[in-house]
């Protein structure tokens, strides 16, 4: 059933306009990696509010990944310091000062290290409205941290942990794609009166070069977007994992099949009319990321998908995922959702 | 080192304790300054500003400047080393630090047992107007304490836990602060509440969860929060509140304000990771915070002798840098004293403190412990009665001539009245509505809450009998 003609182009669907947000995806801008564009964000959020911090291990002299230059020179080191080498103090101070009312952007080195401020995530951040009766909130705060795979992280500077935090009501959970939509989406995160959790690709900090608009402008949150429209198939996923999903999409249209892909970006809460309303057209779902297959967030589209497309679905959901191992180093192409595992697996539920 | 200097003259001990804070700097800052930093106006000299930033610049041991070191005579043998962090004198004997002080650090008390004041003991006055409110609301407090335990027992409340025995931490820390310091409790701290305007019926509205509770029916009883009185709403998870008020501390101390942070917690909670967090940032970001530990003796059931090997809690303030005390908790007017005291530096000097309150938990841990399985009833007794904080601080407010036995039957029995009344009102209030289950989980409902909160009502709809009907839809 595959559609002879497929559109050979990319057409990049405009996000909706809320909060005064501009149309970024058209405009013009410098051409910069991940990180100045995170960097640019950052500088922006601290010069927009006065009672904003940047904070983290490292950050002062600009961050392990350089993420916060020049920040500590141009606000002070009253606003933008580093801290001890402890998660879970990083986190819970970040409460107390967002808390305050303030914007607390915090910076965890690695997601792999993000485990000691669990605790303070789930069982302070996410419920500090809800069971003070909207007495209290800490709405400012926002944790960075790098996520993913690198090429040669091994076990603990390549997690993609976005699946534990995707479990907790009360906060939100962003994975941005490229330069352009981290800046949007980054300053969109600051600003939300909701703790979020950020994750980086750190794959693109250098790798992805784009042209980002110089201006302050926000992506909204809880709004997928399809990249790239088709008719015979739906791939939905995040973060880096979409470079490689859009050249599996490459491949497939060269055999005739015309893949619609969409970059979720939030995660929670997610946008399931989007994905809906894409699987109603095609009658498939693939869902790829990094993270391993089982209890991944692979497992919740699928979910309600099926609940929701069911009769409409020609063939079952696909996963292709990371496997269910710590992520090994010399076997992480072995490990790794390739874009010709993801392209076996486009074919294979077109022919189901 | 800390041996040496208690064996010097104090000449050469402030000597070396110049040398010492002048090269104690913050190391890793020194990256920033790689950079050419301007001198921005709003950039005010906050933190670092009593320890100016020196890192080691010297890879060669010079031979010691002073004088003597302890009782050795022999320069050659003593040299004086830069490392990051700063400068260390060598000592060429290999001798450990002990474990422990042959003495405990003493308590600080004005009273003694018979609520007597002790001669030459130093404590910050209170006023008549001041002393007779420590005393009623550490009264109140107890009267309120043991009607909700009552009413638990009785099944009118599903759960309660009592701060019997520790009433004087809880009133006298809390009227030796202002309204605008904030505070982050355990759930051992109702009294701070109290002693700010938290009227008995707010505490009894929030322990039935009716519509009146502000918290809106989300958490069990003693969940107190109020953000008009500046005290955070209480979360079950031990020692989780302390990084935030550390947090918060920073923020005060940014917006400049005449205000710190307050965080109780008890001898369980100094055993866990955020403790250590928390009082490790607050000394490296000079915080105004104030950590109070009730060492109350147990953690439910586990007594101190199982949770740490230390002299109690405060001798692990030094660990961190922090300036500490131990106190008598059961002495209002002394703890009076040491939080007002703590709270002038903490505020002056921009810099935390640490004050273990030693007192006895009284009570249960909660209602649904019962203590007698793992300690006497005798102790338990001897606690109540002969170290009782109320009277001490009773008989001293009576010498004063400031109490009387009349003013105590008429404020207990108006207390009682009180109390009970607010219990009927609260039981009689109805539950939260529904729709606050799907409110506030953020600040606007998610489509997947507005989902689930019509698929819920449905299921209530076809099935009334299942659900609790005093929770209005």
């Amino acid at each position: 059933m595959a559609a002879l003609l497929g559109r050979s182009c990319r057409k990049l669907s405009f996000p909706s306009l809320s909060h005064g947000a501009r149309k970024v995806s058209t405009e013009t801008g410098k051409s910069l990696n991940l990180y100045s564009a995170i960097n640019q964000a950052l500088h922006i959020a601290l010069d927009t509010d006065p009672r904003s911090y940047v904070f983290g291990e490292d950050v002062g002299f600009g961050g392990v990944f350089r993420c916060t230059t020049g920040l500590a020179e141009r606000f002070g080191k009253n606003r933008v310091f580093n801290t001890p080498l402890c998660e879970q103090g990083i986190v819970g101070f970040g409460i107390g000062l967002a808390a305050m009312g303030n914007r607390a952007i915090v910076e965890i080195q690695f997601a792999d290290y993000i485990y000691p401020a669990f605790d303070q995530i789930v069982n302070e951040a996410a419920k500090f409205r809800y069971r003070s009766g909207n007495q209290f909130n800490c709405g400012g705060l926002t944790i960075r941290a790098p996520y993913g795979a690198v090429g040669h992280g091994g076990h603990y500077h390549s997690q993609s942990p976005e699946a534990f935090f995707c479990h907790v009501p009360g906060i939100k959970v962003v994975i941005p794609r490229s330069p352009r939509e981290a800046k949007g989406l980054l300053l969109s995160c600051i600003r939300d009166p909701n703790p979020v959790v950020f994750f980086e690709p750190k794959w693109l900090y250098r790798q992805a070069v784009e042209e980002v608009p110089e201006h302050d402008y926000m992506i909204p949150l809880s709004e997928a977007e399809v990249i790239r429209e088709g008719n015979d198939i739906t791939l939905v996923g995040w973060g880096a994992q979409l470079t490689i999903m859009e050249q599996a999409c490459l491949d497939a249209e060269k055999e005739g099949i015309s893949c619609e892909l969409i970059d979720l970006k939030t995660l929670l809460p997610w946008d399931k009319e989007t994905v809906e309303a894409s699987v109603k057209k095609t009658g498939r779902l693939l869902i790829s990321h990094e993270a391993p297959v089982t209890g991944g967030f692979g497992a919740e589209i699928s979910a309600t998908i099926l609940e929701r497309c069911f009769l409409k679905l020609e063939a079952p959901v696909s996963r292709v995922c990371g496997l269910d191992t710590p992520f090994p180093l010399v076997f992480e192409p072995f490990y790794m959702p390739t874009r010709n595992k993801i392209l076996d697996a486009i074919k294979s539920t077109v022919n189901y | 080192m800390a041996l040496h200097l208690r064996s010097s003259s104090s000449l050469l001990k402030s000597t070396l304790l110049n040398i010492l804070r002048q090269n104690l700097g913050f190391g890793s800052r020194s990256h920033v300054t790689r950079h050419i930093r301007q001198n921005l106006p709003h950039d005010p000299p906050l933190r670092g500003s009593r320890n100016p930033i020196r890192r080691f610049c010297n890879t060669v041991a010079e031979p010691e400047t002073l004088s003597s070191f302890g009782q050795h005579e022999d320069a050659s043998n003593h040299q004086v080393m830069d490392f990051p962090g700063g400068k260390v004198a060598f000592t060429p004997e290999i001798r450990f630090i002990s474990e422990s002080d042959s003495d405990r650090v003493p308590c600080y008390r004005v009273l003694d047992d018979n609520g007597q004041l002790i001669t030459n003991s130093q404590f910050v006055q209170v006023s008549e107007e001041v002393a007779v409110k420590i005393y009623s609301d550490m009264v109140t407090l107890q009267i309120m304490d043991n009607i909700f335990y009552e009413a638990q027992r009785q099944g009118r409340l599903s759960f309660y836990a009592t701060a019997i025995g520790e009433e004087a931490i809880n009133i006298a820390s809390a009227a030796a602060l202002t309204p605008q310091d904030v505070i982050f409790p355990q759930y051992r701290e109702p009294g701070v509440l109290l002693w700010r305007g938290f009227t008995l019926q707010e505490f009894a509205n929030q322990c039935f969860g009716n519509k009146s509770d502000y918290g809106k029916g989300r958490q069990m009883p003693v969940h107190y929060g109020s953000n008009k009185l500046n005290y955070f709403t209480v979360s079950a998870t031990i020692a989780t509140q302390l990084p935030n008020a550390v947090g918060a501390a920073y923020s005060l101390k940014m917006d400049r304000k005449d205000a710190c942070a307050v965080t109780y917690f008890g001898d369980g909670g100094t055993s866990e990771g955020d403790f250590h967090a928390a009082l490790n940032f607050a000394a490296v970001m000079e915080a105004p915070v104030i950590f109070i530990c009730r060492n109350n003796g147990w953690a439910i059931s586990t007594p101190t002798s199982d949770q740490f090997r230390s002299d109690g809690v405060v001798v692990k303030g030094r660990a961190y840098g922090i300036r500490s005390i131990r106190v008598d908790g059961n002495d209002a007017l002394a703890m009076y004293s040491a939080v007002h005291t703590a709270r002038g530096m903490a505020i002056s000097e921009q810099r935390p403190i640490l004050i273990e309150a030693l007192t006895y938990r009284v009570g249960h841990h909660s209602t649904s412990d019962d203590s007698t399985r793992y300690r006497s009833s005798d102790e338990i007794e001897w606690w109540n009665k002969a170290r009782n904080p109320l009277s001490r601080f009773r008989t001293w407010i009576e010498s004063n001539g400031w109490w009387s036995d009349e003013a105590e039957s008429d404020l207990r029995s108006r207390i009682k009245k009180e109390m009970l009344e607010a219990l009927r009102v609260a039981e009689k209030t109805e539950k939260p509505n529904l729709k606050n289950m799907f409110s506030d989980v953020y600040d606007v409902p998610p489509s997947n809450l507005m989902e689930q909160e019509l698929l819920v009502r449905q299921t209530v709809n076809s099935h009334p009998q299942d659900y609790p009907s005093d929770v209005p839809l």
